[in-house]
């Protein structure tokens, strides 16, 4: 919102409902069927992992819930709210309650790190520049980034600080709901074990709904409360991890019980 | 919907204050008013247990607020418990932020500016002329080995540089032709003097327009394409992947670029020029009672053919830069997607300007000369 223009409420969003509820969702790309009749629930508050070969269509759930895409069938919901819903007021409410980091960290190129974290929050509230600026100072801190990368462009970071600084834009807005797509996908383990840790102490400081894709057996084994498991064009299976390695499905199998599966499990 | 969020002093017990509601991203501005409100720097104790939302937003606004009262860390602010690991989080990261910086837009910053870019365009002036250097070494290096040359790749780009500019450097030069001819003949008529159109036409295309509207031309549609091109190999690391695989993407990217120009653009310019000499005919014939027959024959008596080797004389020096700098501004492409914008306009801007002002000190020289 610019300010002195009349804002558009928002729909108020129902905290008492699960943060997200698929149902019967079905995404086809031309011959080639991604969901039939997929269900997942998500509750408030907890870390869910969704794990899935390569074209299990992980991605394309994320973009669904996040009405980036629009499936052929089946109902989505944030937090009580239609999510395929094309009422602005609804539209709305979802992008200030869901907050994104995106794999490659999709940050502006032209924007410095602090300006990236300001720019959600300058359109969306109409804050005094001050404490637009204050506040992405703390949320940049509060992503584990250096004083430093205040006036840094993107292209000046590592993979590692990309990361955190598409972090702390996705918690600009305060989100409840954080989507995270491969958030360890090509750190180092140490900096993919401290990204881990940061998730953690967020979740619980902030009271944090997440969802997150990862191929990472560590991070599933180290964070997460639940693991969703896409195979077969649906979940499979949703249950805390030790539930989910014994599940009897061929893929989960392979993916658990693997040479690094079972790196993971000794270590966790 | 959400509670607005309240702060008041509590009245049973002066200087304990009392905040309540939902202190939140959206009401910062009221937040930030009322934490800097004169009445709550007095205050002795902060009770925040009937917060009934706190997100990061709110509570850094909750933390300089008990800051600014002197009680941020000796449990005199009271949170909720499930409030408290928020805060604690927040409390930690929101000291010393940087000072906001003002840009400064003075005669100082103005004459920075001005620095700058002087030191950037000099800095551009000495790659362009080492590149230079380093295409004719390579082409020195390979011209002794046929086998070396890309032939596929040189053949392909004149094809897209020369054949198809055909149309667009006929259209234009056509056109451009019949409007010369047409101011001209109106300047020309108040001295009886419309043959001299003839003159006008053939002397001017020859000499300067044929080759600088195909120059100009080729600057917008061939540098810019070289420039994207490299440049977005350069950004997806391929041009990296051409060294390692020991190859030299002089040989292979540049030198096929330059040799096509150097090759397509006297063509393409000796195009432009008859049809120049067309518009100007076409005109002549349909409006100032010139026949085509006059004015081949007028052509053939008063212009020499010195003006066509003038003109043709600088069509590969300025294929050389334009070809030579849409290749380097490629190379020097950074990464980002903003890069390749910003290369793509310099190297526009770069080749037309330094081709017309080679074409006026050339056309100095060349007058000086008695050619």
């Amino acid at each position: 919102m610019r300010p002195g223009e009349a804002p558009l409420a928002p729909r108020e969003c129902d905290f008492s409902r699960p943060a997200i509820e698929v149902r019967g969702l079905s995404n086809v790309f031309g011959a080639q069927v991604v969901h039939a009749d997929l269900d997942l629930t998500v509750q408030r508050g907890e870390i869910v992992g969704v794990v899935g070969g390569s074209g299990s269509g992980k991605s394309v759930l994320m973009r669904a819930i996040l009405g980036l895409r629009r499936p052929q069938a089946g109902s989505v919901r944030v937090f009580g709210i239609d999510a395929l819903s094309d009422r602005e007021a609804d539209r709305l409410a979802i992008e200030r309650q869901t907050g994104v980091l995106f794999q490659g960290g999709a940050l502006f190129s032209s924007l410095t790190v602090l300006e990236n974290i300001m720019l959600p929050m300058k359109e969306h509230h109409g804050l005094p520049d001050d404490l637009v600026h204050a506040l992405a100072w703390m949320k940049m801190r509060l992503a584990g980034l250096p004083g430093n990368a205040v006036d840094k462009l993107p292209s000046q970071l590592s993979g590692g600080m990309k990361k955190r600084a598409g972090l702390a834009r996705a918690l600009a807005l305060d989100p409840p709901l954080l989507f995270l797509d491969e958030p360890t996908a090509g750190l180092d383990p140490i900096g993919a074990a401290a990204f881990d840790d940061l998730i953690l102490k967020l979740q619980r400081a902030l009271g944090l709904t997440v969802f997150l894709i990862t191929h990472d057996l560590d991070t599933l084994y180290a964070i997460c409360d639940r693991v969703a498991v896409l195979a077969d064009r649906r979940v499979v299976a949703c249950a805390p991890i030790r539930e989910v390695e014994r599940f009897p499905h061929p893929w989960v199998q392979d993916y658990f019980h693997g040479p690094r599966g079972r790196a993971a499990r000794r270590e966790a | 919907m959400s509670e607005t969020p309240q702060l008041r002093e509590d009245p049973e017990s002066p200087g304990r204050w009392v905040a309540g509601g939902d202190w939140t991203l959206p009401h910062a501005a009221r937040l930030e008013a009322l934490a800097g409100d004169a009445g709550v720097r007095d205050a002795r104790a902060v009770d925040a247990r009937s917060i009934e939302r706190l997100d990061a937003s709110g509570a850094m606004l909750l933390w300089r607020l008990a800051r600014n009262a002197g009680i941020d860390d000796d449990g005199r602010l009271q949170l909720r418990d499930d409030h408290a690991p928020l805060f604690a989080a927040v409390q930690g990261v929101c000291h010393n932020p940087p000072r906001r910086d003002a840009k400064d837009y003075g005669v100082r910053a103005m004459l920075a500016r001005v620095g700058w870019t002087v030191e950037d365009n000099a800095r551009e002036i000495i790659a362009l002329v080492a590149f230079g250097g380093a295409a004719l070494l390579t082409a020195l290096k390979i011209g002794w080995n046929p086998r070396r040359w890309r032939i596929t790749a040189t053949v392909a780009h004149m094809e897209t540089v020369g054949l198809d500019a055909v149309p667009l450097v006929l259209l234009l030069s056509f056109l451009v032709g019949a409007v010369v001819a047409f101011l001209g003949s109106e300047v020309l008529a108040a001295f009886g003097a419309e043959i001299f159109v003839v003159e006008l036409i053939g002397i001017s295309f020859l000499r300067e327009f044929g080759v600088l509207l195909t120059a100009v031309l080729l600057a917008g549609r061939t540098a810019s394409a070289f420039t994207a091109q490299i440049g977005a190999m350069q950004s997806g690391e391929e041009i990296d992947a051409i060294r390692t695989l020991g190859l030299d993407p002089m040989e292979l990217l540049v030198l096929p670029r330059v040799v096509a120009l150097v090759l397509m653009l006297p063509l393409l310019t000796f195009l432009a020029m008859m049809a120049g000499i067309a518009g100007g005919m076409a005109v002549g014939a349909t409006m100032l009672g010139i026949s085509p027959e006059m004015f081949v024959a007028r052509l053939h008596e008063t212009v020499e053919a010195r003006h066509f080797f003038v003109g043709m004389a600088k069509a590969p020096v300025f294929a050389l830069i334009i070809a030579l700098i849409g290749c380097l501004e490629g190379m020097q492409v950074q990464g980002t997607a903003q890069s390749v914008g910003e290369r793509t306009t310099s190297s526009v801007v770069q080749t037309i300007s330094l081709v017309i002002l080679v074409d006026a000190f050339a056309a100095l020289w060349f007058m000086e000369m008695g050619w």
